[in-house]
């Protein structure tokens, strides 16, 4: 273990061990950051879901982006697996269809970088209760 | 992902440790060890519902978790993202489901400062704590700050001491640190003593580094390079977790020689306590450090003048001290925008008894006591009507329905009757009886009283016996009398608190529940139903059907009667045990 010699020594220590912590502090307040659900059902993880939700894992902290990633089940698109959902604050959730790594770099450049919308969005074909 | 398991004393008693367990080795069977951390926490708080497992960032709090839910956790949660749903928190208000622990009653009103890190960071990881800012106050005062400027923040901060007397923090360490002597001592006083309370020991268990950095922060202030820890030998699981963080914090460099390049000195040692009670008090407290007998000693001399060893010594609760770093980082205002114009900030308090939400909850001074235990608490359980809640252990008093509107904060308290204490809650319905519970306590301070002096030695053994006399049904009405006259002459001529304060529990009982005490001695009747020489058990014929069932579990065979036909408990024999109420399916055993 290396000592902390210096007050700015434990500032640099608490802002590298910081992001160790970020998933559980964001995961208090879901709701101001950007979410991305994978689809992770059967049929999802068997189309390669857990690739596309471990590539998003490690990129969006590399690109400074601040979201919360997490699975979720069978959304019912199993034609276009994988899948993913994401949210941006304040906005309605849009789902993505046929998730693979190069779409999800084009998703976060474009849609989660600047709001654009990209192709492969599947329109909502149910409603939710409430 | 995060998965937090609680590792809170209360939590590992109910397996948390095989849950952790069977959620790691479910992990690693999946494949999924490397992606998702399975953390041991400090205490949710939530020990009602106990075992606690949150799954961040989904943000799912289970309840009542048994280790062989680990699998389903990993199976249908983790893998498939659908959270188990017999696990998720019930609200008993609407019986809907509840995913996530801020939207539910208990955490809705707190606000968490002492318990900060508490149910959130892994205590057994200094890195943890330093993420959230463990030691950055330490930082900060060690390079930009004079110790004067320290203290006049505390002061400023309106923190008083938690422990119970409710002492300005900020002036006590002003006064210890204008003694003057080259050789000064820090000490946290971690002898928890109160029936029913475990604020510190949760605090110790959950967030160690938060207590170790403010106590190198009123080394500085005062002048001390020692600090000690006196805490009782029964927290082991606080001992074991205090004694890494103290190792981690010596590793980084955090405690020992030269702290961070400022040629500051502090370290940390325990000591062990044997668990009585009187050493909660300070002077008895640095006795018992010293390998004396644990007995209180007319004050002054303070300890700030001459403590541990003869030498200026800080005793600090604590609680008091982890509010310390947020004060600091925070700063003396925010604190002091907190809570009521005399008492500022938050309060820990461990909510027991007839309760339906048990657990350690911290609110902002100012909370109404109905917020804590009809919003929090959750009200009382099995639908009874609320008698009375304790506050303050041994030394506090009891508060009643017309008390509930009352504000937490130690002036109110004590104006009421009662008295801030270290935090203890302990909440009553309408089956206890207000003399056997004054009895309760009074037996606890009987077996507690150092025996130092006369008053506390002899005064409650005899306080004791006259209400055991009054529960056993041969109690006068002279004797409530003396018991008052008693109490007042204890209180007033004991040396140290513990005396000062043990005959609260009686005197304040006899003052909202005289009553009671009245129907003890004149009509010998508990109209509780406690106490067990004033009581009966009979069978009400109206009500009864023949079932036998009481009968047949009666252990002295005291029911006679015919099957389909009311059943008599025959009082010479009847030992009113009460195991045909507990049998009886119709309600027709009564108790009077």
């Amino acid at each position: 273990m290396t000592k902390v010699k210096t007050l700015d020594d434990l500032i640099r220590l608490r802002d590298e061990l910081r992001t160790k912590l970020e998933l559980r502090e964001k995961g208090e307040h879901p709701e101001q950051l950007i979410q991305v659900k994978v689809a992770m059902a059967t049929c999802g993880i068997a189309s390669g879901a857990k690739e596309v939700m471990d590539y998003f894992i490690d990129e969006l902290p590399k690109r400074n982006i601040a979201a919360v990633v997490t699975q979720t089940g069978c959304m019912g698109y199993c034609y276009a697996e994988p899948t993913i959902e994401v949210t941006l604050p304040g906005k309605e959730p849009v789902v993505f269809g046929y998730v693979n790594k190069e779409k999800a770099d084009e998703i976060i450049e474009k849609y989660l970088k600047a709001g654009e919308l990209v192709d492969g969005i599947i329109p909502q074909t149910f409603k939710k209760p409430n | 992902m995060h998965v937090l398991v609680c590792g809170g004393t209360g939590c590992k008693t109910s397996e948390s440790d095989m849950i952790a367990h069977n959620l790691r080795s479910a992990l690693a069977q999946h494949g999924l060890s490397d992606e998702v951390q399975v953390v041991m926490s400090g205490c949710f708080g939530f020990c009602e519902k106990g075992p606690i497992v949150k799954v961040l960032p989904d943000n799912i709090f289970y309840v009542s978790v048994k280790p062989a839910d680990a699998t389903t956790i990993v199976e249908e949660h983790i893998i498939k993202g659908r959270p188990v749903q017999h696990l998720l928190y019930n609200d008993p208000v609407t019986g809907e489901k509840i995913t996530e622990s801020r939207k539910m009653d208990f955490y809705q009103q707190q606000y968490r400062i002492a318990l900060r890190n508490c149910g959130f960071i892994d205590p057994e990881n200094i890195d943890e704590a330093i993420a959230r800012d463990a030691y950055q106050a330490l930082g900060k005062v060690l390079t930009q700050m004079t110790p004067q400027e320290v203290i006049d923040i505390i002061k400023r901060s309106g923190l008083r001491g938690r422990g119970g007397a409710g002492f300005p923090t900020g002036l006590k360490w002003e006064i210890a640190s204008k003694v003057p002597g080259d050789e000064k001592y820090v000490v946290c006083n971690a002898d928890e003593g109160d029936p029913g309370a475990f604020m510190d020991r949760s605090i110790l268990e959950g967030d160690p580094h938060s207590v170790l950095e403010a106590m190198a922060i009123c080394g500085y202030c005062i002048g001390a390079s020692q600090g000690l820890i006196y805490i009782r030998a029964e927290y082991p699981l606080a001992i074991e977790r205090l004694k890494i963080a103290i190792k981690q914090a010596r590793e980084y460099g955090l405690l020992g020689n030269n702290i961070m390049g400022t040629g500051f000195n502090f370290d940390i040692s325990l000591c062990y306590g044997a668990g009585a009670f009187v050493c909660g008090e300070e002077t008895a407290l640095i006795h018992s450090m010293e390998g004396h007998r644990g007995e209180p000693t007319f004050k002054p001399p303070f300890p700030a003048e001459k403590g541990y060893k003869g030498k200026p010594t800080n005793v600090n609760n604590v609680e008091t001290f982890a509010n310390v770093p947020a004060i600091i980082l925070n700063g003396a205002e925010w604190f002091a925008s907190i809570g009521t114009e005399k008492s500022k900030g938050t309060k820990v308090f461990a909510l027991a008894g007839k309760i339906n939400n048990v657990g350690l909850i911290e609110v902002p001074m100012g909370t109404k006591l109905r917020t804590v235990i009809n919003d929090i608490g959750g009200g009382i359980k099995n639908n009874k009507k609320f008698k009375a809640v304790q506050i303050g252990g041994p030394s506090g008093g009891f508060l009643t329905e017309k008390h509930l509107d009352t504000p937490i904060d130690y002036d109110s308290l004590t104006e009421a009757g009662s008295m801030m204490g270290s935090g203890g809650m302990i909440v009553m319905d309408e089956s206890d009886c207000m003399v056997a519970m004054a009895k309760f306590y009074l037996d606890f301070t009987v077996e507690e009283s150092c025996g130092k002096c006369a008053p506390c030695r002899i005064g409650n053994k005899r306080l004791d016996e006259i209400l055991a006399k009054i529960t056993e049904g041969k109690g006068t009405e002279e004797d409530l009398a003396l018991l008052r006259n008693l109490g007042q002459v204890i209180k007033d001529t004991s040396l140290c608190m513990l005396g000062g304060s043990s005959p609260n529990p009686v005197l304040s009982t006899l003052e909202h529940f005289y009553d009671e005490y009245l129907a003890h001695v004149r009509d010998h009747r508990c109209p509780a139903g406690q106490c067990k020489a004033l009581v009966h058990y009979y069978i009400d014929p109206e009500q009864c059907v023949g079932c036998t069932a009481c009968a047949r579990a009666c252990p002295v065979n005291a029911i006679a009667g015919e099957r389909k036909k009311p059943h008599v408990i025959d009082q010479l024999i009847c030992i009113k045990c009460g195991t045909c109420v507990e049998k009886c399916k119709f309600n027709a055993v009564l108790v009077q």
